[in-house]
């Protein structure tokens, strides 16, 4: 459960798919334009999921679907890809290899 | 509801509403560059922000933007040597932007156009940007002390996001903005008219001629730096072209310094996919630099969110190429292995074609890619190439002309394979002449001729060809 003046994301379609125009790919024409932001919950309580209002970082008002509490960042360096090792040998065999390098 | 007053807030009305949402946000009226006919005046557009070449040095340096130092790659030269006839391989430099508060060039397009939005009394800025230039947009509000905001293209419909955006938006977090991030499409334009319109704040377009006339020092510094140390100008500038403004103003400002360099557009190549696809957004590994933006802005650039960008690549590009997507990842980790220094790929886009171009000069020549970008968790080869591996795009070795954008990256299996590819400048400059043709509201005059050759530095010949063929057409 979240209470107010937690730091929260919230969710919500700002276009509906029959609402989007312009020259759209057809599968972008299926589905809704989203959107997402932070700020803090101005509900007393509030359930993941729930319809709230929040008040962002520059102070605007904005309202959507409770979908975190806390929300953290998640990136990283991701998986590991062998490839860049094989590039790093090459590049440096090119420039350096040879039997006077070994 | 703004000031009491209901207003439509559907698509259509908020749309037609640009011109004036525009012209509150930005404090320019674009009407007094027109001519009436295809024609508009972008020099008077371009001196018109009141703020001139020294102007915007000083506001940079106040705002410890710019002064970013050159670096001669001498193991990527040896490297290229290797491969260029008996004779040729010239010097390869590079201008470390990532030096930059935020760590790119994009600072040099966000300082001028914050510090006008302070000096006219706006609260706050919103950039529409995925790239660094929010970060820029960011770091130099939080220096200026204004508030900002930055929208963003992030997600498909699986909320699925590019790695290298989901760091933008938390580098500008970090920087106190806030982040409204959206799924794909263009309608990302119609969420910046309506909080244009709710907020009052300042549009610090990427195209206007304060972000554009910011990125000249760029250009100017480069010019003086080579002077200073090396006593000579480079021969070759090579910038990466998206929308066209690191290429304009780093053109503009090398003039300035009077230096003649040819100026090359580097490009990667995404031909086929399509940027506006949901299903295809995430098949890329460039969120910018690439040809998706390149081409599209280089021969329509009045297509972005003012009326008439400032942006405008024709008018200053020598030569045009496209790198593929592994050759620029490879280009990335080759500056990390033999240069010792690990910077983001998108911002290597122009050291790839450099790495080439250098092998077609003269030894004693100088080529310079006059960037580098910042590089971090989510914005770096590694998280990218996994998320491109997840996401079902092969990664092989291989000669990456056969590459093809949304189903493989081929690394080069040899550094010989890296290969600048020349894109059909002419056939850009037709093509742009043929769209702002059709703009036309009435016969086109001599002075829409004129505009033209500016336009595409083309012959009057070229431009008459083209003309005629249209009206052939019609």
């Amino acid at each position: 459960m979240a209470k107010k003046n937690d730091w929260v994301r919230i969710h919500r379609n700002v276009l509906e798919p029959e609402q989007r125009t312009g020259k759209l790919p057809e599968d972008t024409k299926k589905v809704p334009l989203e959107m997402w932001v932070k700020g803090r919950l101005q509900n007393e309580t509030a359930e993941l999921g729930d319809e709230v209002t929040v008040i962002t970082a520059v102070g605007r008002t904005e309202h959507g679907k409770l979908i975190e509490v806390n929300p953290c960042y998640a990136l990283n360096y991701g998986a590991f890809v062998p490839e860049i090792l094989e590039m790093d040998a090459s590049l440096r065999n090119a420039l350096f290899g040879g039997e006077a390098n070994d | 509801m703004i000031n009491g007053m209901i207003v439509d807030r559907s698509y259509a009305a908020v749309t037609g509403r640009k011109n004036a949402i525009i012209e509150k946000a930005m404090g320019v009226d674009y009407s007094r560059y027109e001519s009436g006919s295809i024609a508009f005046d972008y020099e008077a557009m371009m001196n018109g922000t009141g703020y001139s070449l020294e102007d915007h040095i000083r506001i940079q340096r106040e705002y410890n933007v710019g002064n970013t130092p050159i670096f001669e790659l001498h193991n990527l030269t040896a490297l290229a040597r290797k491969y260029a006839k008996p004779g040729k391989g010239a010097r390869i430099f590079v201008k470390d932007e990532a030096s930059n508060p935020a760590g790119s060039f994009k600072e040099r397009r966000a300082a001028t156009s914050v510090y006008h939005a302070k000096k006219l009394g706006y609260k706050g800025v919103i950039a529409a940007t995925s790239g660094n230039y929010g970060a820029a947009v960011a770091s130099q509000a939080a220096m200026q002390g204004l508030k900002c905001i930055i929208v963003q293209e992030c997600y498909d419909s699986k909320a699925s996001g590019q790695p290298e955006i989901i760091e933008k938006a938390r580098k500008c977090e970090a920087l106190g903005a806030e982040v409204l991030q959206l799924s794909v499409g263009p309608e990302l334009f119609y969420e910046v008219l309506m909080m244009l319109e709710d907020t009052g704040y300042f549009n610090a377009s990427l195209y206007s001629a304060f972000g554009v006339g910011g990125v000249e020092t760029l250009g100017f510094e480069l010019g003086h730096q080579f002077k200073e140390r090396y006593g000579r100008n480079p021969d070759v500038v090579v910038c990466a072209n998206a929308g066209g403004g690191n290429l304009t103003g780093t053109a503009r400002g090398l003039k300035k310094a009077g230096c003649n360099a040819q100026v090359v557009a580097a490009s990667v190549d995404l031909s086929g996919l399509s940027m506006a696809s949901d299903t295809q957004f995430n098949r890329k590994s460039f969120t910018t630099a690439h040809t998706g933006f390149g081409v599209p802005y280089a021969t329509d650039p009045d297509h972005s969110d003012v009326p008439r960008s400032a942006a405008r690549p024709l008018r200053y590009m020598d030569r045009y190429v496209t790198v593929k997507q592994g050759e620029v990842f490879y280009i990335t980790e080759a500056l990390a292995t033999l240069e010792g220094m690990e910077k983001g790929p998108a911002g290597n886009t122009s050291l790839a074609a450099a790495f080439s171009l250098a092998q077609e000069l003269d030894k004693d020549a100088i080529i310079v890619a006059q960037e580098t970008e910042y590089t971090g968790a989510g914005k770096h080869i590694q998280p990218q190439l996994a998320f491109a591996r997840q996401n079902g795009i092969e990664l092989c070795f291989g000669d990456p002309a056969t590459e093809i954008p949304g189903t493989n990256i081929v690394f080069p299996a040899d550094p010989s394979l890296l290969r600048a590819r020349d894109a059909d400048l002419d056939h850009m400059r037709a093509s742009l002449i043929r769209r702002q043709a059709s703009h036309a509201k009435g016969p086109i005059t001599e002075a829409d001729i004129a505009y033209l050759m500016e336009e595409t530095r083309a012959s009057r010949a070229f431009v008459e060809e083209v003309l005629q063929k249209l009206n052939q057409k019609n």
